[in-house]
């Protein structure tokens, strides 16, 4: 059995210490708000959060994450009122939206690291997350949009 | 708005059901049209609206979203042609069947070929509660106005919901196309107007949706498959026993070989069946194969270039001819030409494909991101060998697609769903790896074309020449297709004003499945054209915009047909839909205008133009590019569009910024090659996509336009590529014929 934090809630799974948290998260635990777009760290549809911080779930082995808390898209807000999850439905960011969750989940990260990125800030942080439809200048608007609205709310 | 929020749950118990059995109210007697085909003209109004009691409306979207936007605007032309309150609007995605007419969501036609019907559906809908409302009131039809999900008497303040009317509407007859009073624009209150919300946008943002991938039915098991790696290869022999090993494995099935020509037939192979993706995925790379490669191991791309040579020294085939291009070039003050190359391109949506299968009592049920499920549930029957009379017992469920690009047109991996659960039986959802996707398409193919121009002392072009070969989509249906295929596709119906044109095609063999990547051919021949047409500016010593206006000439409609040449014009009449040079022409002012083409550019810098009309829309590409240390930037993307009437601009312009970026990636980087029949290719490292630092702002302009309205999901990428190297021409002064262009070391 293996003890994971997710969304919160402590979880327990029997599988394959080496299984990589994607598959633990989308066959076991019924979260399927994260991606599968390549298993091999290049395109970010995947992207959870793990304290915090961005990282590639189809890499990361289940055995790897211990203690520490992860967060998923179903688990990034309360009602979906996160300030990138409003920005992206104000500007229309999506196409087909399956590169979507690991998009927001790289801005939110972003986000929670700086209050006030600038063009440069946000290409570097999302250049690993792939979007096929093309929605990358929406994405940079509604990341400039989402550090508005948090400023606002505080 | 409101919001649909399609969650996993609903989705899995809504889809499928008919609203019929659900909903009373007005669910008109479907006029059934079975043809066994998809037919773009079968269309039975009725289908497409019903009414609870409550007032509540459901309005079917039967055609398929992957990102263009279709389940936000088609029902909403509905919602708004029958003054329904979006609020009280509920979308169902409908399941394969022909009642709804053609599904095949592809073609950039289901606005052109929805438009007027769906307004129509509204109408009758309106037209029925009208009566209705008539009927309580006992007046005259006309005494009875329909707005906002209420029938107003007028002369007084009396309304009545829609929920009062539904059961009288629901007894009335269908009235008749012709009686039906369609919304002018003005009189549209969500059509064409800016602020339309996604429907998916709140799953989109919380991860609530369901594509492909995500689909879970009880008791379901994960499957991957060994493809053979070189088509119609197929196992000589296996060894699974360390397969068996892996925890969560349960069995191997061999899925038989196939014969060509493919279609849309299942590759073959060994299919790994688990409890789970990953320990299907470790099952499959534990399993021993030896196969045998067949015929198609002898294929080389690198290699096959000289045989596309070859092969259009002497073309096989004339399309179109207009004058006499040989006179042209022997009377004329110049003769130049050029040779382009473009490679093989692979769809590459960010969902790879991925279905779900479970044999029932009475039938199959599919889960699947398909762009069309009618020929998806045709596939399951085939695989199946259910025939033809149990059609209904075969229930395609479409889910969202992410991304389709194309590839969501073959129902390949939706037989394998359905081959996997009628031999387990036990419900199967088979997923396709990145490698799976890349390595097994149906790809765009590498083409080889030459294109040749005259002109005259006043520099004037006086003749044109173009040629193309490729491996044709027929062969993937036909064994025997050997000419290059797609002419119509942006080759013969250039629309230049030339008295000399010969466009020609040459003959191939193929070695893998060809089909077709958004835009098609499109893709290659209007990147030769529109490159080619800079070069001839050039030599002409001309401003490549003005003589791009000078090259497509006076106001006309091309007249294919005087130069020998039956132009399909994408299934349309070319009298409701003619190739118009005053709005080709048109679009080139207005990008001209926009990204002030001609204004002075920093060292370094350069702005290139192309223009092309593909799937009854027109569009015109300003690209302007600067040079730092022998590496291309793109500095700015101006697109301007003419698609007729615009339903949604906002998707409208999505489509042009999404078609800027593919664009990108497969003018930067897009390379499919295959050694030994194999393709080379497998994941993002070495078939690599366009990144987010590489674009600025994507402005699109958009033309007011009265004309029919036409779609907008591939016209945007055939002029991209072409304007980028225009571009990095008038940077640099290196003209860049093949595509990638990272062969160049300038990416």
């Amino acid at each position: 059995m293996i003890k994971l934090n997710i969304n919160g809630k402590e979880k327990q799974i029997d599988v394959e210490p080496d299984m990589p948290l994607l598959w633990a998260l989308r066959d076991i635990l019924k979260l399927t708000g994260s991606k599968y777009g390549c298993g091999k760290g290049l395109c970010g549809a995947c992207t959870v959060h793990l304290e915090g911080q961005a990282i590639r779930s189809c890499v990361m082995p289940v055995s790897a994450v211990g203690e520490k808390k992860i967060t998923t898209i179903e688990g990034l807000s309360e009602d979906g009122d996160h300030p990138v999850q409003i920005a992206w439905q104000e500007l229309n960011v999506p196409q087909c939206g399956y590169c979507q969750s690991g998009q927001i989940m790289s801005a939110s990260a972003l986000l929670s690291q700086n209050k006030n990125p600038n063009d440069d800030d946000i290409n570097n942080a999302m250049s690993g997350n792939i979007c096929r439809c093309g929605t990358y200048p929406r994405i940079r608007a509604a990341i400039h949009q989402a550090a508005k609205l948090a400023r606002e709310v505080k | 708005m409101d919001i649909q929020n399609l969650s996993r749950r609903g989705f899995i118990k809504s889809v499928g059901v008919s609203s019929g059995s659900l909903l009373l109210g007005i669910q008109f007697a479907p006029i059934l049209a079975a043809t066994g085909t998809d037919n773009q003209n079968i269309f039975s109004p009725d289908v497409f609206v019903s009414i609870a009691p409550t007032g509540q409306v459901t309005i079917i979207s039967h055609r398929s979203e992957m990102g263009q936007g279709v389940r936000s605007t088609l029902p909403l032309l509905v919602a708004d042609e029958m003054e329904a309150d979006w609020q009280r609007v509920t979308v169902e995605q409908a399941i394969g069947d022909q009642k709804y007419g053609s599904q095949n969501t592809d073609g950039s036609r289901s606005v052109r070929k929805n438009y007027q019907k769906l307004k129509e559906a509204g109408a009758i809908a309106k037209n029925m509660l009208q009566q209705a409302a008539a009927q309580v009131w006992k007046v005259s039809p006309e005494k009875v106005k329909i707005k906002n999900h209420q029938a107003h008497l007028s002369g007084t303040d009396k309304t009545l919901d829609f929920s009062q009317l539904v059961a009288i509407a629901a007894k009335l007859p269908i009235p008749e196309r012709q009686s039906l009073k369609l919304k002018t624009e003005k009189e549209q209150k969500y059509i064409g107007k800016e602020n339309i919300r996604l429907l998916d946008e709140k799953a989109i943002a919380t991860g609530h949706t369901v594509f492909g991938f995500d689909v879970e039915l009880d008791n379901m098991k994960v499957a991957v498959i060994a493809r053979p790696p070189v088509v119609f290869g197929q196992v000589k022999s296996f060894d699974d026993s360390e397969t068996l090993k892996v925890k969560g494995v349960h069995k191997v099935i061999k899925i038989p070989a196939i014969e060509a020509p493919a279609g849309f037939k299942m590759l073959g192979g060994i299919a790994v069946i688990a409890d789970n993706t990953w320990a299907a995925i470790n099952g499959r790379e534990k399993l021993k194969i030896k196969w045998e490669h067949g015929k198609n191991a002898n294929y080389n791309t690198e290699s096959h270039e000289k045989i596309f040579e070859d092969a259009l020294k002497s073309p096989s085939t004339v399309v179109r001819k207009r004058g006499d291009f040989e006179q042209a070039k022997k009377s004329a003050n110049k003769h130049i030409e050029a040779s382009y190359y473009v490679a093989g391109l692979a769809h590459a949506p960010m969902e790879p494909p991925a279905a779900a299968a479970r044999i029932t009592e009475s039938g199959v049920e599919v889960w699947a991101c398909t762009q069309t499920p009618q020929s998806a549930q045709r596939n399951v029957m085939s695989v199946l060998k259910i025939p033809k009379e149990k059609e209904s017992t075969v229930t395609v469920n479409v889910t969202l697609l992410g991304g389709g690009f194309g590839r969501k047109s073959k129902p390949d991996f939706v037989a394998e769903a359905a081959y996997l659960a009628q031999q387990t039986q036990q419900p199967i959802k088979v997923i396709w790896t990145r490698e799976d996707d890349i390595q097994h398409g149906y790809y765009h193919s590498p083409s080889y074309q030459k294109v040749a121009g005259t002109l005259d002392a006043q520099g004037k072009v006086t003749g044109w020449y173009h040629s193309m070969v490729n491996h044709p989509i027929g062969s993937t249906f036909d064994v025997n297709a050997k000419t290059a295929d797609s002419a119509d596709l942006g080759l013969g119906d250039v629309m230049f004003d030339v008295p000399n044109i010969q466009v020609e095609l040459g003959d191939t063999e193929t070695f893998m499945r060809i089909g077709w990547v958004r835009s098609v051919t499109n893709i290659n021949n209007a990147f030769a054209a529109s490159s080619f047409a800079d070069e001839l500016a050039y030599a002409a010593g001309k401003d490549p915009k003005d003589f791009l206006i000078e090259l497509i000439g006076k106001d006309q409609h091309v007249d294919f047909s005087k130069d020998k040449y039956q132009y399909p014009n994408y299934g349309e009449p070319l009298k409701q839909y003619p190739a118009d040079t005053a709005r080709l022409k048109n679009v080139i002012a207005l990008v001209a205008e926009k990204s002030q083409w001609g204004k002075k550019l920093p060292e370094g810098h350069g702005m290139g133009i192309a223009a092309h009309r593909s799937f009854c829309s027109y569009v015109a590409t300003v690209v302007e590019v600067s040079m730092k240390n022998g590496k291309v930037n793109i500095e700015a993307i101006h697109n301007a569009v003419d698609v007729g009437k615009v339903l949604n601009p906002d998707r409208v312009r999505s489509q042009m910024e999404g078609a800027a970026i593919f664009s990108t990636s497969l003018a930067l980087y897009g390379e499919i090659t295959a050694k030994n029949g194999q393709i080379q290719q497998s994941n993002f490292h070495d078939y690599q996509m366009a990144r987010i630092n590489q674009f600025p702002e994507i402005h699109t302009h958009i033309v007011k336009s009265d004309a029919l309205p036409t779609g907008v999901g591939e016209p945007g990428v055939p002029p991209f590529s072409p304007a980028l190297c225009n571009a990095i021409f008038a940077a640099t002064g290196e003209r860049y014929r093949r595509l990638p262009l990272n062969q160049f070391k300038i990416v």
